[in-house]
C-alpha cells in the first residue's frame, strides 16, 4: 500500500525522504550509542539483524524516538511491520507518510 | 473465559479441542520444542504435549548452535510452529488450527456443558518441561520441571498478585511464552489460577494499549522495565489496568512511581530465575524488601546466596547479591560480576568469552560490561575486545552470531593488539572499559 501511496506524491517527496533518511541516521545513531558514523549508514542497510545489527530492544527505542519526534506511533501487527524495518529508506517512506508533526 | 484473541473469547472446551487435534500432529516422539508466537497456540501446544506425555523444551535462545545441542540432547525432538518460513533445524509440526466451518454450515461448538469429563489427568510428578540456561562451558544446562511444583508456584503467585479467586482476570502480556517469566506469568498463571491469557503478544507502546483496550477488566499488564520505560515515554493514554507485573530486571523506585500514578494502580515485581522460577514479590512503591514464597528459604553458603524448598526443584545458587533481612525478605544488591543481564536474557561473562575464543582466528578475548554499575532500568550493554589478526570486527561478529543471543553481541566489538592484563595474567574490567573508552584509532584516509 504505501509504495502505491509515495509513488503518487509530488517529486518534492523524493527529496524530503531523502532528508528524512539522513535524520532518522542521526537520530538511531544518538539514541543508541552506535559506534557507526550516521554518514556511513546507507539508506538500503538492513536495521535488524545482519545489517546494522540492532536487536529488538533497539528497535523499541527507535520506535520511541520516532513517535517523539514525528508524531508516528509504530504498530507491530501492521502488516508493513517488517518492512519498515527492512531498510533506512523504507522508515524513512514510513514516517514522511504517516508524520503528524 | 480461559483465554482471549483479539478480545474474543476461547472457552474450555474450545481448548480441549484444540488441545486433542494438537497432540494427535505432534506424532510420537517425547519432546516439543514449541515456538508459536500466538500465545494461545503456545499454551495448547504445551497443553498437548502435558496430555500426551511429552516434554516441552525450552532454551535460552534458538542459534543454530543452540538447535545442534537440542538434537543431540532430545533426538526426537520435533518443532511446533505457528509461522511460515521457521528456519529452527528440526523435523517442523505446523500448529494445526480449527478447520474452518463447511460453507454454509455452522461452525462445530466443542460441548461446553460437558468439558470437565475431557481434561486429562496430569500426574504431579510428570516431567512437563526441561529449562535451559546458558551455562558457562558452551553447553545449554537443562533443568527439570515437573508440572506439580510448576502448578505450586503458580498458585502462590496467584496469591500473592492478589488475583482474587472467583474473579476471571485477562492477562495481557509483552514477554514471549518462551521465556521462563513469560512461561510462568503468561501461561501456567492464567491457566493454573482460573484466570485468562491473551494471544497476543503486544511490543510497541501503541499495540500494548491496544491490547490492554480490548482485554475486558479485570485486566493484567505482565511485562518488563524495557516495556514500561517506552510505555511511559510514549505519551499515550493508557487503558485503565488493575494490576502492572514487571520482572527480568529490578525497577528504579522512580519509574515504579511513574507507572503506578499513570496507570492509576497498583505496581508490582517479581523476582525469580530460569531454576527457580518465581520466588519473590515486591511493591516497589512501598518497600525495597522481597517477600518471598512461604514455602521458599534463603540460605548463605560462604559469601554464595541458595534458594531451597516449596517449588524449586533443586537448592539453586543465586546469582544476585543478596542481603537477607528476615525469615522470609531480603534485599536485591545488584548482580554478581559475571552474570550478564540484557532485557531478561542470562548469560555470564565466562561463556561469552568461551564463545568468542571459540572463533576460529580469535587469538585472545574478553567481554566487559559497557556500565560499571548496574544499569537502573535501563538496558545495560557488553562490549568486547579480541585479538584477531586476519579478522576483521564483521566476520567476528557475523560467527558471534550464530553461537549467542544477539542481544549479547558486544558493542563496541574493538579489535587490539593485545589485551590490557595485568602482570598476574588478570584482566580488570575497568582496564577493558578504558580500552573501548578510548580506542586506538587507526590512520585513515581524509
Amino acid at each position: 500500500m504505501s509504495d502505491n501511496v509515495s509513488s503518487l506524491r509530488q517529486p518534492a517527496d523524493s527529496a524530503g525522504v531523502a532528508a528524512l533518511t539522513r535524520e532518522l541516521a542521526g537520530l538511531i545513531v544518538a539514541a543508541l550509542n552506535l559506534e557507526v558514523p550516521a554518514t556511513d549508514i546507507g539508506p538500503d542497510q538492513a536495521l535488524y539483524g545482519e545489517g546494522l545489527g540492532l536487536d529488538s530492544i533497539d528497535i523499541l527505542e527507535v520506535a520511541l524516538v520516532v513517535s517523539k519526534q514525528y508524531g508516528v506511533q509504530l504498530r507491530a501487527d501492521s502488516e508493513d511491520n517488517e518492512r519498515i524495518f527492512a531498510s533506512l529508506r523504507h522508515l524513512a517512506e514510513y514516517v514522511n507518510t504517516h508524520r503528524t508533526k | 473465559m480461559l483465554a482471549y484473541r483479539a478480545g474474543t473469547p476461547i472457552r474450555a472446551g474450545q481448548f480441549l479441542a484444540d488441545v486433542a487435534r494438537a497432540g494427535a500432529a505432534l506424532g510420537s516422539g517425547g519432546n516439543v520444542l514449541n515456538v508459536c508466537t500466538d500465545r494461545y497456540r503456545f499454551a495448547v501446544g504445551l497443553a498437548a504435549a502435558l496430555a500426551t506425555a511429552k516434554v516441552s523444551l525450552l532454551p535460552s535462545t534458538r542459534t543454530p548452535e543452540v538447535i545442534a545441542h537440542l538434537r543431540g540432547f532430545a533426538p526426537d525432538a520435533v518443532c511446533l510452529t505457528d509461522e511460515d518460513g521457521c528456519d529452527v533445524d528440526l523435523p517442523l509440526v505446523r500448529f494445526p488450527d480449527a478447520p474452518p466451518a463447511a460453507p454454509g454450515e455452522p461452525a462445530a461448538i466443542p460441548d461446553e456443558a460437558d468439558f470437565t469429563a475431557r481434561v486429562p489427568r496430569i500426574e504431579a510428578g510428570q516431567r512437563a518441561a526441561w529449562v535451559f540456561t546458558s551455562g558457562s562451558t558452551g553447553t545449554p544446562v537443562p533443568h527439570e520441571k515437573t508440572f506439580g511444583r510448576l502448578l505450586e508456584c503458580m498458585w502462590v503467585e496467584a496469591q500473592r498478585l492478589d488475583l482474587v479467586p472467583g474473579v476471571s482476570h485477562t492477562i495481557v502480556a509483552t514477554v514471549p511464552p518462551q521465556h521462563m517469566y513469560g512461561f510462568e506469568a503468561s501461561v501456567l498463571l492464567p491457566l493454573a489460577s482460573g484466570n485468562a491469557l491473551t494471544a497476543e503478544r503486544p511490543f510497541y507502546p501503541a499495540d500494548i494499549c491496544a491490547v490492554l483496550a480490548a482485554a475486558p477488566r479485570p485486566r493484567v499488564l505482565v511485562t518488563t522495565p524495557i516495556h514500561l520505560r517506552a510505555l511511559l515515554a510514549a505519551d499515550l493514554a493508557i487503558p485503565a489496568t488493575d494490576l502492572i507485573v514487571s520482572a527480568t530486571a529490578p525497577l528504579s523506585g522512580q519509574l515504579a512511581s511513574e507507572v503506578e500514578q499513570r496507570c492509576g494502580t497498583r505496581l508490582l515485581e517479581i523476582y525469580g530465575t530460569t531454576e527457580t522460577g518465581s520466588i519473590a514479590v515486591r511493591r516497589t512503591t512501598q518497600t525495597p524488601e522481597w517477600l518471598l514464597w512461604p514455602a521458599v528459604t534463603l540460605e548463605p553458603r560462604g559469601g554464595e546466596t541458595w534458594a531451597r524448598g516449596g517449588h524449586v526443584e533443586q537448592p539453586t545458587h543465586l546469582c544476585d547479591v543478596i542481603e537477607v533481612t528476615g525469615r522470609d525478605r531480603f534485599l536485591l544488591h545488584g548482580r554478581v560480576a559475571d552474570l550478564v543481564n540484557i532485557a531478561g536474557k542470562r548469560s555470564s561473562l565466562a561463556y561469552l568469552n568461551h564463545q568468542l575464543n571459540a572463533i576460529p582466528g580469535v587469538l585472545d578475548g574478553a567481554f566487559f560490561h559497557c556500565d560499571a554499575a548496574a544499569a537502573d532500568a535501563a538496558v545495560s550493554r557488553v562490549g568486547a575486545c579480541a585479538v584477531a589478526p586476519g579478522l576483521d570486527a564483521a566476520a567476528i561478529t557475523m560467527e558471534l552470531r550464530r553461537r549467542i543471543d544477539p542481544v549479547f553481541l558486544p558493542r563496541p566489538l574493538l579489535l587490539v593488539a593485545s589485551l590490557p592484563r595485568t602482570s598476574t595474567g588478570k584482566l580488570p574490567q575497568e582496564a577493558l572499559r578504558s580500552l573501548a573508552a578510548a580506542p586506538p584509532k587507526p590512520p585513515t584516509a581524509a
